[in-house]
């Protein structure tokens, strides 16, 4: 505890310090309130609409949830293609490079029209914008594994498959994991995005309902929603890869004897 | 991806030994083509202890791969018994502990976990690993881990060792303590050694026969038959003897 209060103490004086000239400017009458809410505002919003913007996160949430784990198996799927397949490398990886330059604002309305108004075309554009680091971040960790290595499994008379399930897979998950943490961000972004496009529920929904009504205090507390997610999934990616994956974490200080 | 090639039963140079006969060997690379091996000839009896020596870059570790059949010549033939590298860096796996480090190669063949660490235990005491089954790489010293690396080669069951300056990383304390150990290891479980290094005495202590090697391109300038007893010692007169009697052969008198 007085370890995260350590490390937090420091972001949080910062973030205090903001809110505060950001209050003092709205109060003092910088702008005007129905554009830019004074916290205070944005903070009575939050437990005003609380059930609101709970039933209105459970349903982002999924969608980001589920879009993340759709984009990790089909990234390290691509990934484990392309590692195995010179042939695979050459024709996908410049489709997967272009995949990501499709602005996502046109393709959300094409996907609704096509998938429906359900989860689907938003699962598809969470893993779309998602499963790019993953496939990046994977691909480094099979590259990460000294050739000699390999070298020596071959005079283990080992074959591709043992070396891959033994060698090249372990060295490759903390990648795997590197890759998610980077797509949660985007992936947050992504959910609202295919919100805007077509839906009746979640806290892009919610925002761009908002907005028009001037109920900007709602707006921004479904942001500040949306970025505790990120944060909070961030963290959690974190934690469970220090759990999974303890060597691929070592602290400073943990040396040889 | 390097697609491990369909192993062919290549001839066995004697039983279990290994012989290099006039072996030529060149990289192509952007800048033109390095000759890494020429004419490069040597003999390993089965249970010998052949160690190489010569300055870096002499082409040794191709001299290695060539015998595991990780290569194969331009010209001239390689017989070897089935070999295994060990490399120079330990390259334990960070996620297995280093029972199961020790397992990997029997894990290769599709044995299972079970049997292939009842099978690897029992030599942890015999190497002086006892009581450290189940820590991990980073725990163990230096020594260690280069004693788990060998176990490792070991338990693949092939005749022939290739050793790729098993020593070099280590520091001078631990590197004379490992080379006592290897010597005793080898006694323990004899298999027939070539054993690479730029350490001349390391050569002379370890070997029942130096090879010297010219600068690249590689080829064999020298023999030096090791009649010593052991253990043997840096220090010891006829160990600094056959030491000079190398250098001499490398160029470099003293």
């Amino acid at each position: 505890m007085r370890r995260v209060l350590a490390l937090a103490w420091r972001p949080l004086l910062l973030l205090v310090a903001l809110l505060g000239v950001w209050e003092l400017y709205v109060d003092l009458g910088g702008a005007d309130p129905l554009i830019l809410p004074a916290p205070h505002s944005v903070a009575s919003s939050l437990y005003d609409d609380r059930a609101l913007l709970w039933s209105n996160f459970v349903t982002t949430a999924q969608e980001v949830l589920l879009g993340i784990l759709l984009a990790v198996a089909v990234g390290f799927v691509l990934a484990v293609a392309i590692h195995f397949s010179r042939t695979l490398r050459d024709a996908l990886y410049p489709l997967i490079v272009a995949s990501q330059a499709v602005p996502i604002v046109v393709l959300a309305p094409v996907l609704a029209f096509w998938l429906g108004f359900g989860i689907l075309p938003k699962l598809v554009v969470v893993a779309l914008v998602s499963f790019f680091s993953i496939v990046v971040t994977t691909l480094a960790g099979f590259a990460s594994v000294d050739p000699d290595l390999i070298k020596l499994m071959r005079t283990f008379d080992s074959t591709r498959v043992r070396t891959f399930r033994f060698v090249e897979l372990p060295a490759a998950l903390p990648g795997l994991f590197t890759g998610a943490r980077i797509a949660v961000a985007v992936a947050v972004i992504g959910a609202v995005f295919a919100e805007w496009t077509g839906s009746s529920s979640g806290l892009g929904y919610l925002l761009i309902q908002s907005i028009p009504q001037l109920l900007s205090a709602r707006a921004f507390a479904a942001v500040v929603i949306l970025s505790l997610f990120a944060i909070a999934l961030f963290v959690l990616l974190t934690l469970a890869e220090r759990l999974l994956l303890p060597w691929a974490h070592r602290p400073r200080g943990e040396r040889s004897i | 991806m390097i697609e491990a090639p369909v192993k062919e039963p290549r001839d066995l140079g004697g039983p279990e030994g290994v012989r290099v006969e006039v072996v030529s060997r060149t990289f192509k690379s952007r800048r033109g083509e390095v000759r890494a091996l020429e004419r490069m000839s040597l003999d390993a009896a089965r249970g010998e202890i052949v160690t190489v020596v010569g300055p870096s870059g002499c082409g040794k570790t191709t001299l290695l791969e060539l015998i595991c059949g990780l290569q194969d010549p331009d010209a001239g033939t390689v017989r070897a018994a089935p070999a295994v590298l060990m490399p120079q860096r330990d390259l334990l796996l960070p996620w297995l502990s280093a029972l199961d480090n020790a397992c990997l190669a029997l894990r290769a063949r599709g044995i299972s976990r079970e049997q292939a660490r009842s099978e690897a235990a029992p030599w942890f005491e015999r190497f002086g690993l006892g009581g450290f089954e189940r820590a991990r790489p980073p725990e163990l010293s230096g020594g260690m881990r280069q004693r788990v690396s060998f176990l490792r080669s070991l338990l693949s069951g092939k005749p022939v060792l290739a050793l790729d300056e098993p020593f070099a990383g280590l520091d001078a304390i631990t590197r004379a303590e490992m080379q006592g150990w290897l010597a005793h290891a080898l006694g323990l479980e004899s298999r027939t050694v070539v054993l690479v290094t730029h350490d001349v005495e390391e050569a002379v202590v370890l070997g029942d026969r130096v090879v010297v090697m010219s600068p690249r391109p590689g080829r064999a300038v020298a023999e030096i038959e090791v009649r010593l007893p052991r253990p043997r010692h840096r220090t010891d007169r006829a160990v600094a003897a056959l030491r000079e009697q190398a250098l001499e052969a490398l160029g470099v008198s003293e």
